[in-house]
């Protein structure tokens, strides 16, 4: 039982380390942590999620501002891009947020094309964070299971 | 958690609409222990805010909000509900910046917001209070509200804002020159030797004064020439003659008021300026000018509610706060880092006039004295201090102690009939005009404050009336340190200055008046 525990612990913080090393988190993914207590055991997963649905409802609306070749809203799409970027940043989802950066350069100059492969990869990397965001919140609920204690993972 | 102390029950509204951020920034403020709303939209919080005008402290923003701009909305609670806004965004351009402190905000956070940024918000309601208090009392004093000013935000600053860095360091210096004042009244450039009002030399000074007559003004010059004292100034008769004036101008307001201390309303000579009477809750009858040029009563120190209670402080020129309970019931009340804030002044008879003062100042809104304090103790140590009540309570029992061993002060005994068994030790052998001023004076006096705690107090200060005098630089102090205003000398009865009066008759009293002491 013990070993299983551990093993999974290891695993655990594999895990997260790795998120870290390669872009996808930032600081602020373990404020976010740390901001989770015994009284709101869910809070992390709570808010990411809520971040998720941000991001899917953002997309699609600066992909319809986008749409039309003619008539593109780039107030509009800057306006999503900028709220993207605040969203991101509140959960630490770094990948997400350095597509803003480049995205907002190509709505600053109108660049209807550059904003579309912006628009396209700000959706990948969001559906990618999630995807992995779910991986670790399994195994979580797996040390959970067994018996363990999540790990508090020093990231530096 | 340490360092970032925050009072708890803070009441803040969090205007963002981000879901995200709303639900993170509502943890973080929840773990400061603070009163939290959210809301996701800015005309949702207006609305919420114009629905309990009392209900919130503090109000942050993000600055990009759907349905009205945030700096729009930062107008409209700054106008409407003068509460302080803090503004946040993602976006850290120095136009936004600007512009949010061009429309008024507190202060601009820059996403993702840190805990400890959260952690000093209180700073900025404490602050604004300070501002509102100070704007109300129209204090003007100058120099003395500014100093104060930037001591607040100095304070405020202190630690974590950075913002607040420049103005830390007129703060610095402001305060070595109080400090300096204070300590040293002689080693100041335009400060004097110490001169320590006996009573022969009261005397000698009204004589002085009689002798001009009421048709003439006074002037200090003048006095100093008639009452031919070779060592005395021409700066010492005029401070002492602006708080003759002070405490004559306010003995006649003062009878229509039951508490002593509860502040003459300002009616030096001919003008009753209106501005001065505050009625309530106020420290310091607004509109005193510098005393320098023209001695207006500085608004006795305090006129409050005549049923205020006379507990004071003991600390000298560093009156404590009194904090507004409104603010935080007492939440802040562990903020107060104040009460350490070691008397610069050696000499305890200040005491009894800052604790008049102060009395006052415990029951009011005003914390312009806590700027003294607090800039002082919280430059130099964390705030971790007890309540203020305690702290004050105990204070003042132990400079009465001291008070009463004082040895120095020369003492006639006055036949008093207060209630104070120490009064009684006086009696009075003064047989001139001046006795019979006092005498009213002290009648005026007695009348006022039956209160025991009052008398002892008095008669603490009483005795050490004369050091007091001497210690105290008036000249340039008053009008730096807002909280230790002159005018509270005045307030005593001169027999506590002086030393030695017997109780007037009370017809005496309008007798006196009459006589012109007033010297305008």
């Amino acid at each position: 039982m013990n070993t299983v525990v551990a093993q999974l612990q290891r695993q655990f913080q594999d895990y997260i380390v790795s998120l870290y090393q390669q872009g996808f988190l930032d600081n602020q993914f373990t404020e976010l942590r740390n901001l989770q207590d015994e009284g709101t055991p869910d809070f992390v997963s709570e808010v990411v999620s809520l971040f998720f649905d941000d991001c899917a409802k953002l997309i699609n609306n600066m992909s319809r501002s986008l749409e039309q070749p003619e008539n593109v809203d780039f107030k509009q799409v800057d306006s999503g891009v900028h709220q993207l970027k605040g969203s991101s940043s509140s959960v630490g989802a770094r990948r997400v947020k350095n597509v803003c950066i480049s995205f907002k350069e190509c709505c600053d100059v109108h660049n209807r094309e550059g904003c579309l492969r912006c628009l396209q990869q700000v959706d990948y990397e969001y559906k990618m964070l999630k995807t992995k965001l779910e991986d670790l919140f399994k195994l979580e609920q797996r040390i959970l299971q067994a018996g363990g204690t999540i790990p508090q993972v020093d990231i530096k | 958690m340490e360092k970032g102390f925050s009072p708890v029950g803070l009441r803040v509204l969090v205007v963002d609409d981000d879901p995200t951020w709303l639900k993170i920034l509502e943890k973080m403020l929840k773990k400061c222990s603070y009163e939290v709303t959210t809301c996701g939209l800015a005309r949702e919080a207006l609305r919420l805010l114009r629905e309990r005008k009392d209900g919130y402290d503090i109000v942050i923003s993000d600055v990009n909000m759907p349905d009205m701009d945030g700096f729009k909305l930062l107008e409209h609670v700054g106008l409407e509900l003068d509460l302080p806004v803090i503004m946040m965004s993602v976006d850290g351009e120095t136009s936004r910046v600007m512009k949010g402190v061009q429309h008024g905000a507190c202060d601009y956070l820059l996403k993702p917001i840190r805990m400890k940024e959260l952690k000093i918000i209180w700073q900025h309601v404490l602050r604004k209070k300070l501002q509102e208090v100070r704007d109300i009392e129209g204090c003007c004093y100058e120099g003395g509200a500014d100093w104060m000013t930037r001591n607040d935000e100095a304070f405020l600053g202190g630690g974590e804002d950075v913002s607040f860095g420049k103005k830390r360091k007129d703060f610095d210096f402001e305060k070595k020159l109080l400090l300096h004042d204070e300590n040293d009244p002689s080693s100041s450039s335009s400060k004097k030797a110490r001169v320590v009002w006996s009573f022969e030399l009261h005397q000698k000074f009204v004589n002085a004064v009689n002798q001009i007559g009421c048709d003439h003004k006074a002037g200090p010059k003048k006095i100093l020439d008639l009452m031919n004292v070779p060592w005395l100034t021409r700066e010492n008769v005029a401070s002492h003659l602006q708080k003759y004036r002070l405490y004559l101008s306010r003995l006649e307001k003062g009878k229509e008021l039951k508490c002593y201390s509860g502040g003459a309303k300002n009616m030096d000579s001919p003008q009753k300026d209106a501005e001065m009477n505050l009625g309530s809750s106020y420290a310091f009858s607004g509109g005193n000018s510098v005393i320098e040029t023209d001695p207006k009563p500085l608004a006795s120190a305090s006129v409050s509610d005549p049923s205020s209670d006379v507990h004071m402080l003991p600390k000298a020129k560093k009156t404590r706060i009194g904090f507004d309970p409104s603010i935080s019931s007492g939440a802040f009340e562990s903020l107060l880092p104040w009460n350490d804030v070691p008397d610069p002044l050696e000499s305890k008879p200040p005491i009894l006039y800052d604790e008049s003062f102060l009395q006052q100042q415990q029951t009011l809104p005003s914390q312009s004295s806590y700027v003294a304090n607090s800039a002082t103790s919280l430059m130099e140590k964390e705030m971790k201090k007890p309540s203020y009540e305690s702290s004050s309570a105990g204070g003042s029992r132990v400079n009465a102690d001291e008070f009463l061993k004082s040895p120095n002060v020369i003492l006639q005994d006055l036949d008093l009939s207060a209630s104070s068994e120490k009064l009684q030790e006086f009696s009075s052998n003064v047989t001139n005009n001046t006795e019979s001023t006092l005498r009213s004076l002290n009648w005026e006096f007695q009348e006022s404050h039956p209160s025991g705690a009052l008398d002892n107090d008095l008669d603490l200060s009483w005795l050490q009336g004369e050091r007091f005098l001497a210690n105290t630089g008036f000249q340039n102090f008053q009008f730096q340190d807002y909280s230790s205003s002159p005018s509270l000398l005045s307030e005593l009865p001169p027999h506590l200055w002086f030393g030695n009066e017997r109780l007037p008759d009370p017809d005496e009293y309008s007798l006196m008046v009459d006589q012109g002491l007033f010297i305008s």
